[in-house]
């Protein structure tokens, strides 16, 4: 019994102007991971190569006891993906794609299809091309849903679509997750979105995982400490500190290793701790990718 | 009977403080009596749509506190443990009297200026119960 839905080891992808370099992931199953990065970090060739429509130059893929890309076949039956590039046809309506797939897949669920159609309020009668941009992505995931897959993969699910759309896709995410054998993988620049819904969380950026955790130890070693130095004093120095900002005897600390420790630690060394400040993930994902950037060209 | 949980996306705190508190209150209050069962973390997550770790995060801080007990494979009970709901109250008062110490010392009182505005507020509550015993 293998209790990783997805597995990444070492791997890599070379093309002229963007690479791929040694990637490590893993998502446990039964939880829901948000894949973050700027556009162009390297989330969607993550995604191809983990749906086996990219081959990795090196390293190792393996998705539901599959090995990628040498099992793709058998691994998309229970791979259920939605990206903002896949075509539905225009001129057929959305009950003729259901009818195409339902031979397809031995798992779908035609009640639960018409169910979801409903809550997403899609007629099934509607052709394609007739559809808003929020109607296609909803009635994509329709489609993907309804197959029960064990594993969802949906790049930039949410992605213009309108809050009360955004709300529903998000709602019925959850609702997957209520049965704990199936995993999701989303990939998003909205912030907000992964936070809220997310146990896992990844960063990328400029084709590197630059962090990767769980939602909570995320939120709870990211800090902000205000600080007020004395005449002369110096800044202390802290564990995690990526960012120092402020002014001269006010200064900003940023750390990604806080522990409770720290305000009487700083206390002792002449420092008072004015404030500390929780952090979004936004903020974190941003001065994640400041510190690292910054780092790299140093 | 979980569904007026309310996440606050402007509320500064994380959002597994926001559940505790909403639940503990819940118990406070006697909606949810000491024994009743209560949404499994799953339930809860998909009801609240917040992830999964979240609520398990809130739920083990809620039973490390005694105010639940999760039975391993069972769910979730309200503890059943009578003194309770005073204790809960009793950890609330210090909150509040924390942050009236913090304000107090942005507005530059001193203790016992901040002491005297506290018995007043204590009088002017026996004061309206007075009067609405004499009505």
């Amino acid at each position: 019994m293998n209790d990783l839905s997805v597995q990444f080891e070492g791997v890599s992808k070379k093309y002229a102007h963007f690479s791929l370099e040694n990637i490590h992931l893993e998502l446990p199953t039964g939880s829901i991971m948000g894949f973050i990065g700027a556009n162009g970090a390297g989330k969607s060739t993550t995604i191809r190569i983990l749906m086996g429509l990219v081959h990795q130059d090196a390293g190792s893929v393996r998705v539901l006891g599959h090995s990628m890309p040498a099992d793709q076949a058998a691994a998309k039956l229970d791979i259920g993906f939605v990206s903002e590039d896949m075509r539905l046809y225009g001129a057929a309506t959305l009950a003729w794609h259901m009818d195409f797939l339902r031979p397809i897949y031995p798992r779908w669920d035609q009640t639960y299809a018409m169910e979801l159609a409903r809550r997403f309020d899609l007629k099934p009668q509607q052709k394609i091309k007739g559809l808003s941009h929020g109607q296609r992505v909803k009635a994509a995931l329709l489609l993907a849903l309804a197959r029960r897959p064990r594993l969802l993969v949906l790049d930039e699910p949410t992605t213009g679509l309108d809050p009360v759309a955004r709300m529903e896709v998000l709602g019925e995410l959850m609702a997957v997750l209520a049965d704990e054998d199936r995993t999701i993988l989303f990939s998003s620049h909205n912030t907000l979105d992964v936070e809220q819904i997310s146990d896992q969380i990844t960063f990328i950026d400029r084709g590197r995982i630059i962090d990767s955790d769980d939602k909570e130890a995320f939120l709870d070693r990211w800090r902000r400490l205000r600080l007020v130095l004395p005449p002369d004093g110096v800044v202390p120095r802290l564990p995690g500190v990526v960012e120092v900002g402020g002014s001269g005897r006010l200064p900003v600390l940023t750390t990604n290793r806080f522990e409770p420790a720290m305000v009487s630690a700083c206390n002792d060394l002449g420092a008072t701790v004015q404030a500390v400040d929780t952090m979004t993930l936004e903020e974190i994902f941003v001065a994640n990718v400041h510190s690292r950037r910054e780092r790299l060209t140093a | 009977m979980h569904s007026d949980i309310v996440i606050s996306q402007s509320d500064g705190r994380p959002m597994y403080l926001q559940i505790m508190e909403q639940v503990k209150q819940r118990v406070a209050v006697g909606d949810w009596a000491p024994g009743d069962e209560i949404p499994s973390i799953r339930q809860l997550a998909v009801a609240l749509r917040v992830s999964v770790i979240t609520i398990k995060r809130a739920y083990l801080e809620l039973e490390r506190e005694g105010v639940i007990l999760t039975q391993q494979g069972k769910g979730s009970i309200v503890a059943p443990n009578q003194r309770l709901s005073p204790q809960i109250y009793h950890e609330e008062l210090s909150e509040r009297l924390d942050e009236v110490a913090r304000l107090g010392d942005l507005l530059g009182l001193s203790s016992e200026e901040i002491a005297r505005r506290t018995k007043e507020a204590s009088d002017r509550l026996n004061e309206a119960r007075l009067t609405k015993e004499i009505v």
